[in-house]
């Protein structure tokens, strides 16, 4: 498999790609060398990595093997805030060349922080996941992702800039603009948060500008969950191909993983990440195949090693190889975080299955909200979606009709009822980076 | 024979009536006829206007979703049993969704808008009649 990969003409194995192709024993090798390091850097240097390590009488010996990770105690979103902003940096902060932050909706913001080094593998990750994609120096890319303290856009963009791509640093926002950029600077690739590119897909329309009859050929999308039928969607009203990203902050940013040309799962980039798959309740590894929490170790990271991250994102390790001949593994697309998981009357809903079952019902993607609300003691669901051009009929039994193939397409997924509303095109509000779903106005118990 | 006439869907709250007469009064479109149905969330209004392709695009300019369909104006006797008489007919028999009337006179008859299920088969069962439709040159000529 992999000589036909490499003189495969239409998808070429470039050097640059040479990692991804890494033979499986050397690859498992190298990974076993940087997870002792990376352990025994986080021991040394981290006071919460050594407490609980100390606690579960784990030393950095003891990793012999890449099975001896699951010796290694976990880390969460939560030890990020408790040790605001530096308590889990390795090096001193003269050593740190740039640093990133959460958004912090609630409560203090998490804080990362890189040393030149970690910058060069971030963006060389980065590098090699649009290179799996296509991307080529050659591209001229509109990167819509937000600059600033936020991952995205500066991760985006540093690997844009090593790939030697031309990059228009728009960031979000001022949504006619980026349409009139895309025409006038010839662009030909776009990256950004896929809600938002819906949003200017939206706009062009508006705008009387055909996105599919400009030069734009590829899209790199990430920072939130989106679904098949969005791909579809985002691909049949642009004529682009759209792949999917994989990153947190947490862990590097994005560019921990990436899809290939064969857009069947995201590799991660193994020699510096290392995945696991775990029982969420019970916290057992879990073998490739099975469905869990996705768990991620850097492996390469000197200003803040991250062990055992649980990243909430439910997905699972593909046993099978994947066509392009990557011997880095792939995880399934993830479609659920399980930040985002709804609790609604006991069941669990996630807002992804709502976009799966608005596109079943009308095969085009409505801008949608999620409402919680307590009626009568009651919780209650409620999916506003904005009816467009294409929906409205001069009959108000077919709008009834339309109400009612959402609902009942929504309550055939999810299992319980919900209410469904027709809105105004533009009534509900709208991102600029990461899409809103959800609005909880139940009162708490 | 067939009149082009826009429905807008809006949402059933205090404005929305206005920002769709302005939107078209501003951009010189000019309103014939109106009806409004309602469905407890949200609204329909029907239209009939002198530049429908135009009124559909003003609209989407101030966000609002439009469509245009095909409706019938057929002239009935400004006198009792006019429009039974219409009725009477092989158009009677058609299924007929909705009708309002048409704000102004023909020839000193009164104007009916009629959305049938079937227009083709609407407008053939119409021609086996003595009332004639009335096509869009004629409907709009001063407008």
């Amino acid at each position: 498999m992999l000589t036909t990969a490499w003189n495969d003409e239409e998808n070429k194995v470039l050097p640059e790609m040479a990692l991804d192709f890494m033979p499986e024993e050397k690859l498992r090798e190298l990974q076993l060398q940087r997870l002792r390091a990376t352990v025994k850097l986080a021991y040394e240097k981290v006071p919460l990595f050594r407490e609980r390590m100390d606690e579960k009488g784990v030393k950095p010996d003891d990793i012999k093997t890449l099975a001896d990770i699951s010796k290694v105690p976990f880390s969460m979103k939560k030890d990020l805030r408790d040790t605001y902003p530096y308590g889990l940096f390795a090096v001193d902060l003269s050593e740190v060349v740039r640093l990133h932050a959460s958004s912090g909706t609630t409560g203090k913001p998490i804080v990362v922080g890189y040393t030149k080094e970690d910058m060069e593998v971030w963006a060389q990750v980065v590098k090699r996941g649009l290179l799996a994609c296509g991307f080529r120096s050659t591209d001229i890319v509109q990167n819509f992702y937000g600059y600033g303290l936020f991952t995205g856009g500066l991760g985006i963009h540093g690997g844009f800039e090593a790939l030697g791509a031309t990059v228009i640093p728009i960031s979000g926002g001022n949504t006619e603009r980026q349409v009139m950029l895309m025409k006038d600077f010839g662009v030909t690739a776009v990256a950004g948060t896929p809600s938002y590119f819906v949003r200017i897909i939206d706009v062009a329309e508006k705008m009387g500008v055909d996105l599919s009859k400009l030069n734009v050929k590829r899209g790199i999308f990430g920072a939130e969950p989106w679904s098949d039928g969005m791909r579809d969607y985002i691909e049949e009203k642009t004529g682009i191909k759209a792949y999917d990203i994989y990153g947190l902050s947490e862990i590097v940013g994005p560019g921990v993983g990436c899809e290939c040309e064969c857009r069947d799962g995201i590799h991660i980039f193994e020699d510096h990440f290392y995945p696991e798959i775990i029982d969420p309740e019970t916290l057992e590894p879990l073998p490739d195949g099975e469905e869990g929490e996705l768990v991620i170790s850097t492996l390469s990271k000197k200003a803040m090693p991250i062990l055992r991250y649980r990243t909430r994102d439910i997905t699972a390790i593909e046993k099978t190889k994947c066509k392009c001949g990557r011997t880095i593994r792939r995880i399934r697309r993830i479609g659920r975080r399980s930040d985002d998981m709804i609790i609604m009357r006991g069941v669990n809903v996630f807002p992804s299955q709502i976009e799966t079952a608005l596109l079943r019902a009308e095969k085009a993607l409505p801008h949608y909200q999620i409402v919680l609300d307590t009626k009568n003691n009651m919780d209650t669901l409620e999916v506003k979606v904005e009816v467009s051009r294409d929906m409205v009929s001069d009959s108000m039994g077919a709008m009834e009709q339309l109400n009612k193939k959402f609902k009942h397409s929504i309550e055939q997924i999810l299992g319980i009822s919900v209410i469904v509303t027709l809105c105004e095109p533009d009534s509900l509000p709208r991102s600029e980076g990461k899409a809103k779903r959800v609005v909880d106005n139940r009162k708490k118990m | 024979m067939k009149i082009p006439q826009v429905s807008v869907f809006v949402s059933n709250r205090p404005g929305r009536l206005q920002t769709v007469c302005r939107s078209l009064a501003d951009a010189g479109v000019n309103l014939l006829s109106l009806t409004l149905a309602d469905s407890g969330e949200f609204g329909l209004i029907r239209l009939i206007v002198n530049n429908p392709e135009k009124a559909v695009d003003v609209l989407a300019k101030a966000g609002l979703s439009a469509t245009i369909t095909d409706v019938v104006a057929c002239p009935v006797n400004a006198a009792i049993g006019g429009l039974a008489e219409l009725l009477s007919t092989a158009v009677g028999s058609q299924q007929i969704d909705y009708m309002y009337a048409y704000p102004s006179t023909l020839n000193g008859s009164n104007i009916m808008i009629l959305r049938f299920q079937d227009t083709d088969k609407a407008i053939e069962a119409l021609k086996a009649t003595n009332f004639k439709a009335i096509d869009k040159e004629e409907l709009f000529k001063n407008t």
